[in-house]
């Protein structure tokens, strides 16, 4: 099966998404990532029992955060998939890049010019 | 321990707005444990400054130290070389910290990014409930263990108050009435008539009334035993 997801998507492998925290979303953030999203195990499937339940947290954590900043908490989210479901993680890597894109390039980027629009 | 919340971003946002180079200075006592104010808080407070100002065009340069404690002058200390390299210091500690640290560097401005609480201890995870209030002349003896100084809303030393109704004081129905718990402690174990007796009016010289206190261990004073 080969599948295709948009080139824009780089993907950053971790054992379990309980390993991804707060400060790792807010750096993709603050280096200027138009958004960032965890796709974990399904819920109720975590070989560690609970990472990707953590993981959930966390991002609402950063959502809110955002939200406190003026920023789209909406760049930031949280997928549940198996490993089998190859064709649901290309569709869900394309349903993120259209809202990223609809949302538009960061405001995370040091000019002054963002502020205006 | 202490127990603290962070001020929201905007208010640390509002400290710091003329500032360029910032430090944030964490705490490894009490704030790391009710997880306000430890190495995490600290990343997280930094990347989130970072993100505002970016977005606001006007970037900010944050370096990050978490000191084993800010109410010890020894730790302090150990910010000394890098303490004036910055526009402004924000402390994540309880407001011992932004105080010791002032005392110790004249010439440096510090801000405080939490609001201090009280003293209390975790009853679930992620919730901080106040058990004292360091009135200075502990009575809790009297009381089975539990305090009515820090835990009634009027600190009565003889209570319930009438305000008292299903176990919840009057002031919110989320809150405990201490004096209940007083009371239905003192039945479960068939002393009731403990709470006959009168309590003398206390002395509150010993409590913050009598203005801000101090503590001397002679022994200690005199060197190291
Ligand atoms: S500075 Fe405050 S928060 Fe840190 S250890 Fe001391 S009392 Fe606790
Ligand atoms: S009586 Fe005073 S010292 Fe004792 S627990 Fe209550 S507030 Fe703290």
């Amino acid at each position: 099966m080969r599948l295709s997801y948009p080139a824009n998507v780089k993907i950053i492998q971790v054992p379990c998404t309980g390993r991804v925290d707060i400060i790792h979303l807010l750096n993709a953030i603050e280096d200027g990532a138009d958004g960032v999203y965890v796709a974990g195990c399904l819920e109720g499937e975590c070989h560690y029992i609970s990472g990707n339940l953590k993981a959930r947290r966390k991002v609402e954590y950063v959502q809110k955060t955002l939200k406190e900043l003026g920023i789209e908490p909406e760049r930031v989210a949280m997928y549940n998939l198996s490993s089998a479901q190859g064709a649901r993680f290309a569709e869900i890597a394309n349903e993120v890049v259209t809202k990223i894109k609809e949302l538009g390039p960061t405001p995370v980027t040091n000019k002054k010019q963002n502020n205006a629009a | 321990m202490i127990v603290a919340d962070r001020k929201s971003l905007e208010e640390i946002l509002e400290m710091v707005e003329d500032c360029k180079k910032i430090l944030i200075v964490g705490c490894k006592g009490c704030v790391t444990v009710c997880n306000v104010g430890g190495v995490k808080e600290v990343e997280i407070l930094s990347s989130s400054l970072k993100i505002a100002r970016k977005k606001a065009g006007i970037e900010i340069e944050i370096d990050m130290h978490t000191l084993e404690r800010q109410c010890d002058n020894e730790y302090i200390e150990q910010i000394k070389e890098t303490v004036n390299d910055y526009d402004a210091v924000v402390s994540m500690a309880c407001g011992v910290g932004p105080q010791f640290l002032s005392e110790m560097y004249k010439d440096q401005k510090f801000f405080p990014a939490l609001d201090t609480t009280f003293f209390g201890g975790a009853t679930e995870h992620g919730v901080w409930e106040e058990r004292c209030a360091g009135c200075g002349t502990c009575i809790i003896h009297k009381y089975d263990g539990l305090c009515p100084v820090a835990r009634c809303a009027k600190s009565l030393l003889h209570g319930p108050c009438g305000g008292s109704s299903n176990s919840a004081c009057e002031i919110s129905k989320d809150t405990e009435c201490v004096w209940d718990s007083i009371v239905r402690k003192k039945m479960e174990q068939g002393r009731l008539e403990d709470l006959l007796g009168v309590t003398e009016a206390r002395d509150w010289r010993s409590a913050r009334d009598g203005g801000p206190r101090r503590s001397i261990r002679e022994e200690l004073v005199q060197g190291n035993i």
